[in-house]
């Protein structure tokens, strides 16, 4: 399920801009000392602006009525910025915390006996029973019982699910509904601490923490704005001595313009933005450091089955053995699996109907003159008596026990059959009439569509793919060379994983993976990205620092990919920012200087029509270049899987140097604007 | 501009960039311990060295260590050419019989001195005795030098190594880059100085009878050896007071050319070590595209400007014959000589002058402050400006590498909010210094303004520049200014020690912590440092974080100036 919400959400928009006003409190600003200095030169020039008119000494009220208004703007845009950002993140919350209605536990007591209590009352180690139709009052692991459960709450997904107890199926969550039986759950969590709580403080951004790259950014703007306070102070005495002394209004303006507000101003409002961009693909990150990470990552570990192949073996080939035709050896194939109901027997059936166009024929129509051998574990052969023909299919060794049983023997070329397609990575299957043997069907693991595109992509972006198979090394190195992955761990065990993990690690390497099983808890845990699937059990989910709400291992790489977005709108943003300041000195500096010194109106290149309204139109441009960019770090900028150096060139392109030239035009139309209606 | 100033000013470029790679290489094979050609000679000399002061050069130190060393040995340093000038009137080799120069003026020097600065507030001939300038002077421009080369190549060591604390040995470092790479140069540089006509003797000033009937005194000494050093050094230190344009030091076109050449030569050589010792050479060649592209963008400006001549001058005066602007510059080295001089002696944190700067034409003479004020990185100081180059790219990397998306890699380190913090503190200390200093000094009239040659625009030019040649560690001085007072020589005095000591820590702390790291391996999502792309945006860094500091002050001096002076309001 997407859950998608417009950028234009009329309920997000009025909740953000009462929180615009709310997040002024200095104690909430000063986390954000970039605008915390915008804020105090506003405030300052309020007050100044107040008592200079109020005692009659202010020559342009209107304009430092202007300067004083813009400021605040500026401040307000910017916690909008945030607070439409947090307020997406609560729309998402909303819909998990919908699931936490208040239910009441049938707590099972040491001596037995069921007491109902208040979810809320229930403790880590807590013994529950849900029955049918209950909710499941906390986060735990069934260890009695197995039902239904309706997940759909967390998932989106409408279908139930079955939990029981042992195995890899055994996690419940807080909050989904028990459909049919009942089942006896141990708590894992205390109240407010599970995992629906820690999704909603997350999305909510109240538990949000700085990201290691987002504190290192917040360094270098506040070292930037320290230089840019200072060159704003001295400027003063530099003009002084000039003889060219500047308003309050005037160097307040300046600084303003300078520092970087822009990038500053949404800064926090891409770093929450990126943690509901994982959120609408279905993806909980239990922190903002998990998906920085993400985008660092240099190795993908990706589960052969269900992520690479679609999981099951298929048909892929007849091949008869000498004298039998190919529609024989199809036929005889495809009756002889209609009593298979496993996913390998069914390829056949369609297999031989779509190569040879063999109508399946349906158990029932034949039911009276046939009598069908269903596959078994045991026999591994399925098969159908047909008007005196005994067709059997199956396993290579279980064929030649029963041509052997039928006193017949195996013929010399079928060997070389099955051994080719052992080598290549299938896995064969022969096909007999009686005690002749008629040829092999070769089954394959088959290769998702567009996976080898992919894993193109990632090569591109420097990720290095390996595939983990519980498959021999001869079948994984087939199937890993029909995938394009870069590498492969074949017979695979978790410790071998592990180690695999810890190898790459050792390199300097980042590490991804999904997992569900109890086994691979700890490699999740040792990975630098683990991405534990819903479906997996409580020890996998807990051990990751992501849970995949679809279970659909292939969105691995998406993490990865919103993981690079983020860090990317970060850079494009500073760029794009600190660009942004040459127009600005353009505009400001000859305004400051041009009346003690006509001649620097020469550094006017932009033809600003007055000192007033160039001063004016940098400040409003200043304040209206962060709402014009709240969609962009909402949305992250756009990201295509390239190389390093060819992201560099574009982004380079679009925010470096855009940057220098945007302010430029803004700043001029600003100035025809005001300059029209007469505000300046 | 003409044809003949072109001419001469690429073969200057030229003949650098093909000594950087022979260059880059010996830098590389002295500080790696490898053996040199003059081992033979000054071998023994070093093993004596560490035998007398105890000293195991195998011990390599971790950041503090180093840190804790340099500092130790630049308070010696400064202390002792403190007590020599003070003492000078008792020591021998004083035939001028001069007495130590004021306490102001002494520490003014020996800050200056120990920290490869040479801002000289003192006139060396009517100052310094020649046991002073040997002993003192002289020493410092090796020693200050060999300490900011080995601080460049500790930097370089902690990007090049990986999960140590280990960044080599300080005395070892001093002791190589002095013994195998500046005397050795110097040596025969000055023999060849000599050749020329340098004098080097330790005889009285002549005294010469003028045509007018006047006594002039005519200043000796031990010349050759100093001026060697004080190019090779980017110390820039004159044994003279008006520096290269004496005849004595630097007596025809091939000395000027040679001592350019030595200017830049061990700069430009490091960019080649830089790349050989992270084991990527063409990151150290687009280090040294990026510092050439701005080097040229300042000769063509300071030479176009000069070529100008100054339009107020009546058209009676035909300043096309003399090739441009003529004023403060002497005739044996033109107009492109005398530009090309002042380009490269701010853009190496040198300071000698072969003309004088406060001449210059206003565009003219923003070259000259620009390049200093953009953090000495364009070639820059001995060492200085190489690890200030390595700050921009730290910065430079971090800004553009988000943009990558990946968390910011600088040759298998990955930079990290420490890193930055400490990049932060080295860049944000230079214009602290000197916008703070500046804009104290004229907001006083009598100890700040009263030493202005000039008033309006022109003198703020000229205190700005004094300030941002002391924190730079430049050294030059745009005259005009009377620097050699109570006010000047303590405020400078500290601008000087803080550009050096101030930086070097942070430098230093990146190190550590570069060294420190586990090696991140390259692949092709890495941001890529070796490429033309990256000189462009190590540029561009460059000249942001530069201009925008200095952007408002440079408005209302060089820019106003040279506005004032084509629209005929000033001369």
């Amino acid at each position: 399920m997407k859950r998608a919400i417009s950028i234009w959400d009329k309920t997000i928009i009025r909740q953000a801009l009462a929180g615009s006003v709310k997040k002024l409190d200095p104690r909430t600003m000063i986390k954000n000392p970039v605008m915390f200095i915008v804020e105090l030169g506003a405030a300052f020039l309020t007050v100044r602006w107040l008592t200079a008119v109020a005692t009659g000494a202010e020559t342009e009220p209107l304009f430092g009525l202007q300067i004083t208004v813009w400021l605040w703007f500026t401040v307000l845009f910017a916690n909008f910025a945030e607070a439409m950002a947090e307020g997406r993140g609560k729309a998402q919350a909303d819909t998990l915390r919908r699931s936490k209605t208040e239910t009441t536990a049938n707590l099972i007591e040491a001596n037995g006996e069921t007491r109902e209590i208040a979810a809320t009352d229930l403790r880590k180690g807590d013994v529950v029973r849900v029955n049918a139709g209950e909710f499941i009052p906390g986060d735990g692991e069934v260890i009695e019982g197995v039902a239904s459960v309706d997940e759909s709450a967390i998932t989106g997904e409408s279908a139930p699910v079955i939990r029981e107890s042992g195995g890899d199926r055994s996690a419940v969550t807080g909050g989904t509904r028990v459909l049919s039986d009942w089942i006896v759950v141990r708590i894992s969590s205390d109240p407010g601490e599970t995992f629906i709580d820690r999704m909603i403080a997350l999305v909510e951004g109240a538990a949000r923490q700085k990201t290691p790259n987002e504190i290192a950014l917040h360094i270098l703007l506040v070292g930037l704005t320290i230089i840019f306070l200072f060159a704003v102070v001295t400027l003063q005495p530099f003009a002084i001595y000039s003889g060219a002394p500047q308003t309050i209004f005037v160097l307040i303006s300046l600084l303003v313009c300078l520092i970087p507000t822009t990038i500053g101003g949404l800064l926090s409002a891409i770093g929450i933005a990126g943690m509901d961009r994982l959120i609408q693909h279905n993806v909980l990150a239990m922190s903002g450091r998990a998906v920085e990470a993400a985008g660092d990552v240099n190795t993908l570990l990706l589960d052969k089955t269900g992520t690479i192949t679609l999981g099951n073996r298929q048909a892929s080939e007849f091949i008869p053995l000498p004298g039998v035709s190919d529609a024989e050896l199809a036929d005889a194939a495809q009756l002889s699996s209609l009593a298979d109901e496993t996913p390998e027997g069914r390829s056949i059936v369609v297999f031989a109907k779509e190569k040879y166009g063999l109508r399946g024929r349906e158990l029932h129509e034949m039911a009276d003159m046939a009598s069908f051998i269903s596959f078994s574990a045991q026999t591994r052969m399925s098969g159908v008596d047909l008007n005196g023909r005994k067709i059997r299919k199956g396993s290579v060794d279980a064929i030649e026990r029963y041509i052997a049983e039928q006193g017949g023997h195996t013929p010399d070329g079928l060997r070389d059959v099955v051994e080719k397609i052992g080598r290549s990575g299938g896995t064969p299957l022969v096909v007999a009439d009686g005690k002749t043997a008629l040829g092999v069907i070769y089954l394959k693991d088959v290769v998702k569509g567009g996976m080898r595109e992919r894993f193109q992509q990632l090569r591109r972006m420097g990720i290095k793919t390996v595939m983990i198979t519980g498959d021999n090394p001869l079948t994984a190195a087939s199937i890993a060379n029909e995938a394009g992955v870069d590498d492969f761990l074949a017979e695979a065990t978790p410790e071998e994983k592990m180690a695999l993990i810890k190898r790459e690690q050792a390199e300097g390497k980042l590490v991804a993976m999904t997992g569900d099983g109890t086994n691979d808890a700890p490699a999740l845990a040792q990975a630098d990205v683990g991405v534990a699937m819903n479906t997996g059990t409580q020890a996998a989910k807990e051990a990751g620092n992501m849970v995949d709400l679809d279970s659909d291992p292939t969105k691995l790489i998406e993490v990865v990919e919103i993981g690079k977005q983020l860090l990317m709108t970060r850079g494009a943003l500073t760029t794009f920012s600190i660009a942004n300041d040459v127009a600005k000195y353009f505009a400001i500096i000859p305004a400051m200087f041009a009346a003690s010194f006509p001649v620097l109106n020469t550094l006017n290149i932009m033809a600003l029509s007055t000192p007033r309204s160039a001063i004016l139109s940098a400040v409003i441009f200043n304040a209206l270049v962060i709402i014009g960019l709240i969609p962009l770090a909402l949305k992250g900028v756009s990201y295509r899987p390239m190389s390093a150096s060819s992201l560099l060139k574009r982004n380079l392109l679009i925010y470096g140097f855009g940057g220098l030239i945007t302010p430029f035009v803004g700043i001029k139309l600003i100035d025809i604007v005001i300059s029209a209606i007469g505000l300046a | 501009m003409n044809v003949y100033g072109i001419v001469q000013i690429v073969i200057y470029l030229v003949v650098l960039t093909l000594l950087t790679k022979p260059v880059g290489i010996y830098i590389a094979r002295v500080y790696a311990g490898e053996r040199t050609g003059p081992e033979a000679v000054f071998g023994p000399i070093e093993r004596s060295l560490y035998r007398i002061c105890r000293v195991d050069p195998a011990t390599e130190m971790n950041w503090r260590q180093y840190g804790a060393a340099t500092l130790m040995f630049s308070l010696v340093c400064g202390v002792s050419v403190y007590l020599i000038q003070r003492l000078q009137y008792f020591l021998p080799l004083n035939p001028a019989g001069l007495s130590g120069p004021s306490p102001d003026s002494s520490f003014n020097t020996a800050v200056s001195f120990m920290t490869n600065t040479n801002w000289q507030g003192y006139s060396g001939e009517t100052t310094m005795s020649y046991f002073t300038q040997m002993t003192a002077l002289t020493v410092q421009n090796f020693v200050s030098a060999a300490v900011g080369m080995a601080l460049a190549i500790v930097f370089i060591r902690g990007i090049a190594r990986f999960e140590t604390d280990r960044l080599g040995n300080f005395w070892a470092d001093v002791v190589r880059g002095t013994l195998y790479i500046l005397l050795p140069i110097s040596l025969a540089a000055a023999i060849f100085f000599v050749s020329q006509g340098v004098i080097q003797n330790f005889r009285e000033y002549d005294l010469a009878q003028t045509l007018d009937g006047g006594i002039q005194t005519i200043a000796q000494g031990p010349a050759a050896s100093q001026i060697a050093i004080k190019q090779l050094g980017t110390n820039g230190g004159g044994f003279f007071g008006v520096n290269s344009a004496h005849p004595f030091e630097n007596p025809t076109p091939l000395t000027d050319f040679v001592q350019m050449l030595l200017i830049l030569l061990i700069p430009a050589g490091f960019t080649y070590t830089l790349g050989r010792m992270v084991r990527s050479q063409r990151h150290g060649w687009a280090v040294y595209g990026a510092m050439m592209v701005l080097l040229i963008a300042g000769i063509a400006l300071s030479y176009w400007a000069e070529s100008q001549g100054n339009p107020l001058f009546p058209g009676s005066v035909d300043q096309a014959v003399a090739g441009g602007n003529m004023e403060g510059k002497e005739v044996r080295f033109g107009v492109a000589n005398s530009a090309l001089w002042a380009t490269l002696t701010t853009a190496a944190s040198n300071g000698s002058v072969n003309s004088m700067h406060d001449s210059f034409t206003p565009l003219g003479g923003l070259v000259p402050l620009l390049n200093i004020q953009l953090g000495e990185v364009i070639f820059g100081g001995v060492g200085a400006g190489m690890y200030g180059m390595l700050v921009m790219i730290i910065l430079t990397v971090f800004i553009a590498g988000l943009m990558v998306g990946r968390t910011p890699e600088y040759l298998g380190n990955k930079i990290e909010a420490y890193d930055i913090k400490m990049a932060m503190l080295y860049i944000l200390i230079f214009p602290l210094s000197v916008l703070g200093l500046t804009a104290v000094s004229v907001l006083m009239p009598d100890a700040g303004l009263s030493s202005l040659n000039n008033p309006g625009a022109h003198g703020l030019s000229e205190v700005l520049f004094a300030f941002t040649s002391a924190t730079g560690n430049n050294g030059s001085a745009f005259a005009g200014l009377n620097a050699n007072t109570a006010w000047y020589n303590t405020s400078l005095g500290i601008a000087i020690l803080v550009g050096r000591f101030y930086m070097i820590i942070p430098v230093l702390a990146i190190a550590g912590s570069l060294a420190g790291k586990r090696e991140v391996p390259a692949s092709l999502g890495t941001f890529p440092v070796n490429t033309a792309m990256f000189a462009v945006l190590l540029v561009s860094v460059i000249l942001i974080v530069g201009a925008l500091t200095f952007f408002p002050v440079l408005s209302l001096s060089p820019i106003l100036e040279h506005l004032q002076m084509i629209n005929g309001q000033v001369m």
